[in-house]
């Protein structure tokens, strides 16, 4: 099976610059640094790290919304990474994105009919009443209301205002989406609803999804395959089942372990092991591996030499010197 | 006696549209060396309900319309300005979500935790210094004595809330209200700030009042937990009972439709519709037009706060069945 989306070496770095006019580089912030990833058609798959680690940096550059430094951006077979911006339009059609703040990405100036119609409308649609009639079956596949359609943002509350920016996402027909934290802004209780949205979408629509969050129970709630991101690379990517329930990479069990646990029967006995320290900074990352200096099994091999993500299981690849055969 | 009491309180805002009760009826008791969880989701009046405690609302526009707060026997509502000062910080100390602008980032670490002991305690400057180092110790800031000289921009997110926390703590309060204290930070870094609220009152028997929307949070740190919606506690449980036995409609709904790391749902269960404004809130019962178990006489008056058993309590006119059930 061909994957829809794949990247090879994929990196990028944002320059530092310093000195009198800001001209000189001085570093780098290497945000996404040497991703593979494959993404089949059809698939959720979900992307956890905590921030700063270049989880949103990495979606947005598979979808060309920034520019990789380097590496290779297949979509649906075709390279796309070296595309102009005329050629990338057509392309741009099939993958969209939806934000977390639905409060941020919404125009205050714009109703929700003009909101959903401007994608359409860049890409070639007449603001005529075919492009109305489309923008009204939006509005009823993400539930909302039709009179949604001459109101405002301000007049919906977080939840609504989510279903405007995945009616906006969707109503270009894309194939790819990359749903960037969509609803960790959102209440306790209207999660669930938008979660759900996005799964009946799917089916309905037949989307591949990249769903980025921090939060590790929704990801495997929705994702068929997890990877896990730390300082710009992936550390460990597996099916859902295998990666929760046999995590491998240190980092992995470390925050699965921190989730916290509802009920006390599902908490084993004692205290959990707890990583200790903070993240360090993607300007200058630890040598080696760059978890070394947060792993409860660091050994010597781990502060010089980066171990690579590599299979271990059929589906199961981890980049960590433990899981290497010797 | 308990350390700190709540008796009806309700705290209205003036607004545009007339006063508006941001928190109605509150009451609860709070003891030392306790944990108590306030979980609710936006406007459900979990951060007013600690803000009047503090007196920290401006007023006008807030207003406390009715109630009392006792803490450790003296009344705060009608505490002077003066007074009040002296109980912030020595008495009741407050942590909050964001730990870089709640930190002055012109000053040392080391000036921000000196001026709290100052401000409540004469000692020479030797000996603030030496509280400063010993809070930063207490809460796990490695070599304390150099960290003391640092600004607020030269730490992480979860050393800076550990800063927060070694100030709130450097006056001995008897109480600490922690609003979101760990919203802001990784999952990583939640866990370990966590581990040091409850070692801190292990440790120093201090009660503790923790404010999230995170269930989760509730779960790991709380003795007992109040649930609060619409400006109102809807149950109040021991924190293994609540999560056992859900038994307010609103509680059963927030537990379901959370995915756990344990179970496989297909679907999620969510709660249809959402918040009510606070401007917009119906009559009767807050949680009756999103509420699957509604019947008529839900809508038409608000129901109270029962106790059921002596340590849990339902504002819900059909618990009994629900409970039955």
């Amino acid at each position: 099976m061909i994957p829809l989306v794949s990247a090879a070496g994929l990196i990028k770095h944002y320059a530092i610059t310093g000195g009198a006019f800001l001209r000189r580089q001085t570093s780098a912030l290497r945000a996404v640094d040497g991703v593979d990833l494959d993404i089949m058609a059809g698939e959720t798959l979900g992307l956890v790290g905590e921030s700063g680690c270049g989880k949103s940096t990495l979606g947005r550059t598979l979808i060309r919304l920034i520019e990789p430094t380097a590496g290779t951006i297949l979509f649906d077979g075709a390279d796309i990474t070296a595309l102009d911006m005329k050629a990338m339009r057509p392309k741009r059609r099939t993958m969209q994105i939806i934000f977390q703040d639905p409060y941020g990405a919404l125009n205050p100036r714009m109703s929700v009919e003009d909101i959903i119609m401007e994608p359409l409308v860049i890409h070639g649609a007449k603001g005529d009443g075919a492009t109305r009639a489309l923008v009204a079956n939006m509005l009823r596949l993400v539930g909302l209301p039709q009179r949604a359609a001459s109101r405002f943002p301000h007049e919906f509350s977080g939840g609504q205002r989510q279903r405007v920016g995945i009616a906006r996402a969707l109503a270009l027909k894309p194939r790819f989406v990359v749903c960037d934290e969509p609803v960790s802004a959102l209440d306790v209780s209207v999660q669930a609803q938008i979660v759900n949205l996005l799964q009946d979408l799917q089916a309905e629509l037949g989307l591949t999804y990249l769903f980025i969050a921090h939060d590790l129970s929704v990801v495997k709630h929705i994702s068929d395959r997890v990877a896990v991101m730390y300082l710009g690379k992936i550390v460990e990517i597996a099916e859902k089942g295998t990666i929760y329930a046999a995590p491998q990479h240190p980092y992995t069990q470390a925050l699965i372990a921190a989730v916290p646990v509802l009920r006390p029967q599902d908490r084993g006995r004692g205290r959990r092991t707890r990583l200790s320290g903070d993240i360090p900074s993607a300007l200058n990352p630890p040598a080696g591996c760059r978890f070394h200096t947060r792993c409860p099994h660091v050994m010597p091999i781990c502060h010089t030499l980066e171990p690579l993500l590599r299979t271990t299981a059929a589906g199961h690849k981890v980049a960590c010197h433990l899981t290497e055969s010797p | 006696m308990s350390l700190l009491e709540l008796r009806g309180l309700t705290t209205a805002f003036q607004t545009a549209r007339g006063e508006i009760s941001a928190i109605e009826d509150i009451s609860f008791e709070l003891n030392a060396g306790e944990i108590l969880g306030i979980v609710g989701e936006s406007g459900s009046g979990k951060s007013v309900t600690a803000l009047t405690i503090m007196g920290l609302l401006p007023q006008p526009p807030a207003r406390v319309a009715a109630g009392s707060v006792r803490f450790a026997g003296e009344e705060l509502t009608t505490a002077s300005p003066n007074r009040m000062e002296k109980i912030r910080g020595a008495g009741i100390s407050m942590i909050f979500q964001e730990p870089m602008t709640s930190l002055n980032p012109v000053f040392t670490i080391g000036e921000q935790i000196m001026e709290t002991v100052r401000a409540h305690e004469r000692m020479s400057a030797s000996a603030q210094r030496e509280r400063a180092i010993e809070m930063l110790d207490r809460v796990g800031i490695p070599s304390a004595t150099k960290r003391l000289n640092d600004y607020p921009h030269q730490l992480s997110g979860g050393q800076r809330q550990r800063v927060m926390i070694a100030m709130s703590l450097a006056c001995r309060p008897k109480l600490l209200i922690a609003d979101e204290p760990t919203t802001a930070l990784d999952v990583t870094i939640q866990a370990q700030v966590l581990d040091l609220l409850m070692d801190l009152r292990d440790e120093l028997g201090m009660a503790i009042m923790i404010i999230t929307h995170n269930i989760g949070v509730i779960a790991e740190v709380a003795d007992r937990v109040l649930v609060m919606y619409a400006g109102r506690i809807v149950e109040q449980s021991p924190a293994a009972d609540l999560f056992d036995a859900p038994q307010h409609p609103y509680t059963k709904g927030l537990l379901a439709c959370v995915p756990t790391l344990q179970q496989d749902r297909h679907r999620l269960i969510a709660i249809p519709g959402s918040l009510p404004e606070p401007a917009r809130r119906p009559p009767g019962c807050r949680f009756a037009p999103r509420c699957t178990y509604r019947i008529e006489a839900c809508r038409t008056a608000i129901p109270p706060l029962v106790m059921r058993r002596e340590d849990r309590a339902v504002a819900c006119i059909r618990a009994d069945e629900l409970v039955a059930s």
